[in-house]
């Protein structure tokens, strides 16, 4: 359980306000440019101790990222991008520190464009936060007034300025590269990597990317130790994070926890329990829609961090919580995950542009029914093609959630694949055409 | 990946208004010098807003021209992005999120409401009034789930019943309140609200 005092994000449902003087009283900004003065070594070491692992999924080590930007700015200048696209299903803790602790982030920012060498932050922000971006852009406003940024920003002799980007409604945007081509004005389709954008990024200078939540929990970092960050929650796996537990539960939040806990505490005592108990609970996927589902068996006793989950066979993602209990048919649940996926492909590689609609077709005919026993084969071989053939890792994440289904729930969806092979039955039925041409109702 | 088709009556002439053109200096500042075509999204945005919420293909000319850049390259990323809208849309946009965390809470109910009470199927709008509808992919508000997106604004914890007095107030033209329809504050843990093990409620 994490004490009071080790919160980090105190307002996180706005009961102290979110303007500049509020925060004020929540200690940010308050030595800044101290932490500043002690130095670009200082500061990655601290971080380092610290052992923050970013908080957008792939769970990468903050202060080993922040070492790879170039230590001299040559002839490029260096850019830092802040990844606000939060659009992964089940996901929403970015949305509420942009609202109501928009200062953590802004100081973050400041702190990581020194390390890095940045003197301009581009916030990029999907285009449907329309509200929280703006609250982001008086608080901007707001830190600007009290010369926090800008030129000789908090005193510390490092010019900065942040900028908000809007995104449109690209899940994709969410993927680094993906996301500086958005900023520069492309489609948002993934770049190969190497080189990495910590060498070759944003208008092909030196680059840092990282999570809202990353950066808006360095100030305190640095203010409290890397040693008191690290003494939170598991070995490796320190510090605190915030779940969202959404679904089928009494009382779905946003909470503040540390990392390892078990995720029954986590439902049980703050989201008031699955709806019609434990016993009811059906499965539980632990870290946003890209991750695989956990059953209830090891549900029961998993905790809630980077390793134990990979250990399990899934993923800590973002910690979006998505519990769903005995009530759902869980097919349904997943068809509709993949219909996603299938939406949201970029289309630049053939595996996961064509993939991701043969797994959403093929789980739909599950659903209806409509299903030959030998599809449940062809299913999982189309997962294992998408996975590792394409440029990012949307092929994984489209691939995953259905691996797992398959892993844990073969049996449900076998039981409904009893159609006849269609081709015997010369039936009528849309499936055997070229399904593009009739889907225009779900394009 | 989605299928978007441009509308079928364009509009000849395209221009930005005075006020728009100040907002455009302000954004081209943003960025450096030699990457003007950065602010093809924002641009983009300028001119949905000033054209009752949707992009004319003049438009995207008008904004290829002002940026230097192929009118293709805009045309390729008002088609790419979903919230670029390249048909007319009702005064009160309403995009219903039906995802799977919003789906295990009931979001098919709302779209079976929005059938009934706006139009039968997506994108066209209303007889009564000027709305309509669409499903969108995850708004990212999941544990406010189920939720819709109306214009700029979220309307959160729904149910059939709210749902409805939402939809006839924008029928009427008098929309209530965005937030939460349960009465909750914000993201919070409902009920005995206990944070961090203790009791603040």
């Amino acid at each position: 359980m994490l004490k009071k005092e080790n919160r980090i994000f105190k307002n996180l449902y706005n009961e102290f306000g979110w303007d500049i003087e509020s925060s004020l009283k929540r200690d940010d900004w308050k030595n800044t440019k101290d932490l500043i003065s002690k130095g670009r070594e200082w500061i990655i070491n601290e971080v380092k101790t610290s052992e923050l692992r970013g908080r957008g999924g792939a769970g990468f080590s903050t202060g080993l990222k922040w070492s790879f930007a170039p230590k001299e700015v040559g002839s490029r200048p260096h850019y830092l991008v802040i990844n606000a696209d939060e659009s992964e299903p089940g996901t929403c803790k970015d949305r509420d520190i942009l609202r109501f602790e928009p200062q953590k982030l802004i100081e973050g920012c400041l702190i990581a464009g020194y390390t890095v060498n940045a003197h301009v932050c581009y916030i990029y922000i999907r285009g449907e936060y329309h509200n929280e971006g703006k609250r982001l852009q008086d608080a901007i406003d707001q830190a600007y007034k009290k010369n926090y940024l800008g030129k000789n920003a908090c005193g510390s002799g490092w010019d900065f300025d942040v900028h908000i980007h809007y995104g449109a409604g690209a899940y994709i945007c969410g993927e680094e590269t993906a996301l500086l081509e958005s900023i520069e004005g492309n489609k948002g389709q993934p770049r190969l990597k190497p080189p990495f954008p910590a060498l070759v990024g944003l208008y092909g200078c030196p680059t840092i990317v990282n999570n809202v939540e990353t950066v808006a929990v360095v100030p305190t970092i640095l203010r409290k130790g890397g040693n008191w960050f690290a003494s939170i929650g598991k070995p490796k796996n320190t510090g605190t994070k915030i779940f969202c537990i959404s679904g089928n539960v009494n009382s779905p939040c946003n909470v503040e926890e540390e990392m390892g806990i078990p995720l029954k505490d986590l439902i049980e005592k703050y989201a008031g329990g699955v709806v019609g108990g434990w016993d009811n609970l059906q499965a539980v996927i632990p870290g946003g829609s890209s991750m695989p589902l956990l059953p209830k068996k090891i549900c029961d006793t998993i905790t809630m961090d980077f390793d134990s989950l990979i250990k399990n066979n899934s993923g800590l993602g973002t910690a979006g919580i998505v519990v769903i209990n005995k009530d759902q048919d869980i097919v349904k649940c997943m068809t509709r995950i993949a219909r996603f996926y299938k939406h949201e492909s970029c289309g630049q590689c053939t595996p996961c542009r064509e993939g991701s609609g043969w797994m959403w077709r093929i789980l739909d005919r599950v659903v209806k029914r409509k299903a030959t026993y030998s599809d449940v084969e062809l299913l999982s071989d189309v997962t294992k093609q998408i996975e590792g053939h394409t440029i990012c890792a949307f092929g994984e994440g489209s691939a995953w959630p259905i691996q797992g289904l398959l892993r844990h729930f073969r049996k449900e969806v076998e039981s409904r694949c009893r159609e006849e092979p269609l081709v015997k039955k010369k039936s009528n039925n849309p499936y055997l055409v070229d399904q593009h041409l009739l889907e225009n109702n779900n394009a | 990946m989605s299928v978007k088709k441009v509308h079928d009556n364009q509009p000849k002439e395209f221009k930005f208004s005075v006020e728009n053109i100040k907002k455009i200096e302000q954004i081209l500042s943003r960025y450096p010098e030699k990457n003007k075509k950065s602010a093809v999204m924002p641009l983009l945005y300028l001119a949905q807003k000033q054209n009752d919420n949707w992009i004319p293909l003049a438009a995207m000319k008008h904004i290829a021209s002002y940026l230097a850049m192929p009118y293709i390259s805009v045309y390729e990323i008002a088609t790419f992005y979903s919230m670029y809208n390249l048909k007319p849309v009702g005064k009160h946009f309403i995009q219903v999120c039906t995802t799977t965390p919003c789906l295990l809470r009931g979001a098919d109910k709302i779209v079976k409401l929005c059938k009934e009470n706006i139009s039968l199927n997506e994108n066209e709008i209303s007889k009564k009034g000027s709305c309509s509808w669409m499903e969108v992919e995850c708004l990212g508000a999941c544990v406010s789930a189920p939720m819709v997106q109306i214009n700029d604004d979220y309307y959160e914890d729904l149910d059939e019943k709210s749902t409805k007095e939402i939809l006839i107030s924008l029928i009427n033209d008098k929309p209530l309140k965005p937030g939460s329809y349960r009465g909750r504050k914000n993201t919070a843990p409902e009920k005995n609200l206990i944070v961090n093990g203790e009791k603040n409620a």
